[in-house]
């Protein structure tokens, strides 16, 4: 048995410790916004917050998250008000919508240490996910405008 | 609770009861035109097959198109809330299932593709938008004793002399009276919602990990399968052991299925784990003599002679014998992968009588169709639940139903309620490409430096081969598109437009703008060769031959003007442009780029485009945004190769997508226009690659005539 | 820049013999003390040489680029996700080298390698390898100012010992090895250092 604390949630997963911490998310807990999309760290769609970093689920194992603290997009906010959710709606980012969760976990991480990120900044922090809808400069304006909407108090 | 309320509640129960135990329990149903329609337990009505009102006030609008990333489900209510007056922070989203009023406008079967789901959709949606208003006007102005002249719509609600009803609060009543013909629709000066945009409905889902795709289906006794695919083009299992497999923690079972082995498990994870342990014998069978050099080699040679005519005009012999100056070109092409983010998969759950499916398709009919054929059923035994796509791009729109009729034999093969998932592996060595292609062009110039011969010789796969849509005379349109129709031919005395149909173990498929992935590519460098041979301004140039396409000229010319064309630029930048028709919309695009030690960075693309009425502005702004996108990635990298048969990309790595710190900033201009509507959804990508191409000209000196160009070293001069 | 050619060439050349000569096994364990031989500049330039192959292959070289993005791949192109070195040499907001690169090396091709101290040196001590001569490169790892302060014991320690450095002979499925061994990389090393730790004349 492991244990995970998951958006403050704890649980006891029956997994096998090499398992991806992705698939444990997924098909044990039952968390289906965290994304498969290659299995190799290359795209970025199963990203989420392990101790506050964004780790890739899908190389990531079970094991390494055993006690540690996980976030995953159902746990970003409480009521899809964090700034970025409320930029990504003002821009109209998703198109398909697949990899956004990811998008927005690793923007998360962004936002968080870097107050007033720069286009550059933006690109530092990004470019690890893909979005094949290319939703690239839709991003880039939200993460803009949700870091202006954080110094000015919208943070949730 | 008020006495009316509770009347009203108690109806819709006890016609609930009655479709329980009655048996009828789908969540809507269809009516024939002009016939009383029922209502389902939670509907009080539902007055065509694309909208439902329920007493709660909530109405939801049904999609006879599926949301891919396109926005259709936000511009389908849109068209329809414009008639209906809804509210539209009311308004909920779903996809139909399958049924003939599904069927696409013009092509006749249930399909999301072609660009067409706006223009094709534009007026039944607000006709059925309209319906519903004027019988919920009916119904308040019978309770309100008010004439229906005097009614009037606003936001949800009739007004009926100073009495306003919700349109839930009419819905049952509205729902008994008959349904009016023949109703006027508004004209564009009353619009409030087309021509100016709403944001997207299916944002909030997309944003908190709540949307659901084909992938995120879990049911309780629901397990997962993998499939191990052969690894040559059109190879069969010869032998397989499964006993490592089947002894993986979690695997269930192992089954042979036409496609490969399938590992059934708990989980994905312990699928593909076994998938790992399987020891398969595969029979490779003629697709290991398939390799891309040999392929490509074939194609140039027979590029050199004509193909089956497609277009001709004059006599192109004389024409060239004739001509002042000749110029000659052949231009290569590879293999794409659609590569959607979200990896193909397909959930079945066979019962007795009928068999129910889940997944993101563009074809949820032909893949209905399919599955009844597998499993020996009437197509109406199966019911298709179509969800979220996490991107389409042509791939989930197969004539085959690959993945569905896979999925289909597993579980007819293993009695199991399944969940099929490709990994990305399977997906980009899946087959269904955009094919390969070779075009050899011979053009000739007079004295001036305008075209006056042009022989053009196409070689490739034909994607509608062995569907129903093959066509009689042996020319797929979609392998000519954007050559045998070129605008610029208008002007050409002499030329002769040839194709040559191949055929190969790799099945291909529409890919985003299908042919003119390629057409556009070859076409609009070609035309940049000719005004360079010409002394002449590739838009200068451009314009002189397009003097008969207005459309053509009002997206150039505003694309270049917004472009700022012929100023100069930036020390190291440079621009190209480039000008493409697909699916009824006119795309000029300008690129400014800059070349930094052989790397090579797109600044910028300007973009303009005439689709006729824009009906969400802003949705046709994104669709552009990301077809730009999309073509970087197919400029740049897109590029599947085959050696003994086996493709030799397989996951991201070496399938490489634009990422963030590629992508270039896009201004996109709507030339005002009140042509004939086009599409949105794929008409960016085709002038993106030449537009880059013709900028790596202006900065290199350098014509690129294979893609993608990170396959050529790339050197500014100065 | 011929002559230069020709000269790395003979160097290279001589290196080889050097290594043939020098192939005695011994394992990378901790030094109380560096071993001292008779000053020998040819000879400890030779062995710097060989050292100089295995810093510039793939394995090593990649984490120490000349810019803020590591390289990746036999080829040693760009990192394709632009991942930057940040401060701590870690990486940067969503891209730190740990959310993907684990504490060892995922499975399968291309999965990303892994190592518990995986990362680039940091921006205040950036030991670029990628681009350097010889000579650059010797005289770099040398000076404490420029090798974190590093001993010569200390540079000996960690360029045999190191678990990271160690990882290059343990790439993962896919991975093209250093030219030459762990052991005889080491024993060059403590070769170079002991007989004088000179560097190349370029």
């Amino acid at each position: 048995m492991i244990t995970l604390k998951v958006n403050d949630k704890s649980y006891q997963v029956d997994a096998s410790p090499d398992m991806p911490l992705l698939w444990v998310l997924r098909d044990l807990l039952g968390l289906t916004g965290t994304k498969y999309g290659c299995g190799v760290a290359q795209c970025g769609a199963c990203t989420v917050h392990l101790n506050g970093e964004a780790v890739r689920s899908c190389v990531t194992k079970v094991s390494r998250a055993q006690g540690q603290n996980v976030v995953t997009i159902e746990g970003l906010s409480l009521n899809n008000d964090h700034p970025l959710q409320k930029a990504w709606a003002e821009f109209d980012v998703p198109q398909c919508g697949y990899c956004q969760s990811g998008q927005l976990m690793s923007a998360a991480v962004l936002l968080r240490e870097n107050a007033s990120p720069t286009d550059q900044d933006i690109d530092d922090a990004m470019s690890g996910n893909i979005c094949r809808c290319g939703t690239y400069q839709r991003m880039r304006q939200a993460i803009h405008k949700a870091a202006q909407m954080q110094k000015e108090g919208g943070k949730s | 609770m008020s006495d009316q309320q509770t009347a009203i509640s108690r109806r819709n129960f006890l016609k609930a009861g009655a479709l329980l135990s009655g048996g009828l329990l789908i969540s809507f149903t269809v009516p024939h035109a002009g016939r009383l329609m029922v209502q389902d337990a939670a509907t009080a009505f539902a007055p065509n097959a694309f909208l439902r009102i329920s007493a709660d006030n909530s109405i939801t609008v049904i999609l006879s198109h599926v949301e891919m990333g396109q926005g259709v489900w936000t511009t389908l209510p849109m068209i329809l809330a414009e008639e209906l007056d809804a509210d539209w922070n009311n308004i909920k989203v779903m996809h139909s299932g399958v049924d003939k009023d599904y069927n696409h406008t013009v092509y006749g079967i249930q399909i999301t593709g072609g660009s067409s789901t706006t223009w094709s959709e534009f007026d039944r949606y607000r006709k059925a938008g309209a319906t519903a208003r004027v019988m919920l006007t009916q119904a308040a102005a019978k309770r309100s004793g008010v004439a229906v002249e005097s009614c009037t719509t606003k936001n949800g609600h009739v007004i009926a002399g100073n009495k306003k009803f919700s349109y839930g609060e009419l819905a049952t009543e509205a729902a008994t009276l008959p349904v009016p013909q023949n109703i006027a629709l508004r004209p564009p000066s009353q619009w409030k919602l087309i021509g100016k945009g709403a944001r997207r409905l299916d944002t909030s889902a997309k944003t908190n990990g709540q949307a659901k795709f084909g992938m995120d289906m879990q049911f309780p006794g629901m397990l997962t399968a993998v499939v191990a695919h052969a690894p040559v083009f059109g190879g069969k299992v010869k032998s397989f052991d499964a006993s490592r497999a089947k002894a993986v923690p979690g695997v269930r079972q192992v089954i042979e299925i036409p496609t490969g082995v399938a590992v059934i498990a708990d989980h994905f994870w312990a699928a593909s784990q076994g998938r790992k342990a399987l020891q398969i014998t595969w029979d490779n069978g003629a697709g290991i003599n398939l390799s891309t050099k040999t392929q490509v080699d074939a194609y140039q040679k027979l590029a050199h002679t004509d193909g089956l005519k497609a277009a001709q005009k004059g006599d192109v012999d004389q024409g060239l014998a004739k001509a002042a100056k000749l110029l000659k070109a052949e231009y290569v092409f590879p293999y794409l992968a659609h590569a959607p983010m979200e990896p193909l998969n397909c959930t079945v759950k066979i019962s007795n009588d009928k068999c129910e499916i889940w997944t993101g398709t563009q074809l949820p009919g032909i893949d209905q169709a399919a599955a009844a054929r597998i499993l020996g059923m009437k197509p109406t035994q199966v019911t298709m639940n179509v969800v979220f796509l996490g991107g389409g791009f042509g791939r989930r729109a197969t004539m085959t139903s690959d993945f569905v009729s896979e999925a289909v034999h597993i579980a007819r093969t293993s009695g199991k309620f399944v969940k099929m998932v490709w990994t990305r592996e399977d997906d980009i060595k899946g087959g269904y490409y955009r094919p390969v292609f070779v075009h050899r062009i011979n053009a000739g110039l007079d004295a001036s430096g305008m075209p006056v011969a042009w022989r053009h010789n196409i070689v490739g796969q034909s994607i509608m081969a062995g569907t129903p849509f093959a066509p009689k005379n042996g020319i797929d349109p979609s392998s000519v598109e954007g050559v045998a129709d070129s605008p610029y031919f208008e002007t050409v005395p002499n030329y002769f437009v040839g194709l040559h149909s191949t055929k190969e173990a790799v099945p291909v498929l529409w890919y985003r703008s299908v042919g003119n992935t390629h057409t556009a590519y070859v076409m609009e460098t070609m035309l940049d060769e000719l005004a360079h041979a010409a002394w002449q301004d590739p838009v200068a140039y451009r314009r002189k031959l397009l003097q008969k396409s207005p459309r053509h000229l009002a997206a150039l010319d505003l694309a270049a003007k917004k472009a700022g064309w012929g100023r100069e630029l930036p020390k190291g930048r440079y621009k190209g442009i480039a000008l493409h028709e697909a699916f009824g919309s006119y795309v000029a695009q300008v690129a400014e780029i800059s070349i930094d030690n052989g790397k090579l960075r797109v600044h910028k693309v300007t973009c303009a485009i005439d689709c006729g009425l824009a009906v969400n502005p802003d949705g046709v702004k994104a669709q552009m945004e990301s077809g730009i996108i999309f073509g970087i990635t197919m400029a740049l990298y897109g590029e599947l190769t085959i050696e003994k048969g086996q493709l030799q990309q397989s996951n991201f790595y070496d399938y490489r997508i634009a990422r963030m710190n590629e992508a270039p900033e896009i201004d996109v201009y709507i030339v005002e226009s009140n042509e004939k509507m086009g599409g949105a959804g794929e008409c960016a990508v085709p002038p993106t690659a030449p537009a880059i191409a013709n900028a790596i000209f202006a900065a290199t000196g350098k014509r690129i005539y294979n893609l993608p160009i990170m396959n050529t070293p790339l050197k500014h001069i100065s | 820049m011929s002559s230069k050619k020709i000269f790395i060439i003979t160097v290279l050349a001589l290196a080889t013999i050097g290594f043939t000569v020098m192939s005695f096994r011994e394992q990378p364990a901790a030094y109380s003390k560096i071993t001292t031989l008779p000053k020998d500049s040819t000879g400890s330039v030779r062995a710097f040489m060989s050292v100089y192959r295995v810093l510039k292959s793939a394995r090593c070289m990649n984490c120490h680029p000349s810019g803020d993005v590591p390289l990746q791949g036999d080829d040693s192109h760009l990192h394709t996700m632009g991942v930057k070195r940040g401060p701590d040499g870690k990486g940067l907001y969503a891209m730190k080298c740990s959310n993907c690169h684990q504490a060892e090396n995922s499975p399968g091709l291309h999965a990303p390698p892994g190592n518990p101290k995986w990362g680039l040196p940091p921006a205040n001590m950036r030991m670029v390898f990628q681009g350097r001569t010889p000579r650059q490169l010797a005289l770099q790892l040398l000076d404490p100012k420029q090798n974190g302060g590093r001993t010569k014991q200390q540079l000996i320690e960690h360029m045999t010992s190191d678990t990271l450095v160690s990882w290059g002979w343990h790439p993962g499925l896919g991975r093209k090895l250093p030219p030459l061994s762990h052991p005889a990389f080491s024993a060059q090393v403590k070769l170079w250092i002991a007989k004088g730790a000179y560097a190349p004349a370029k």
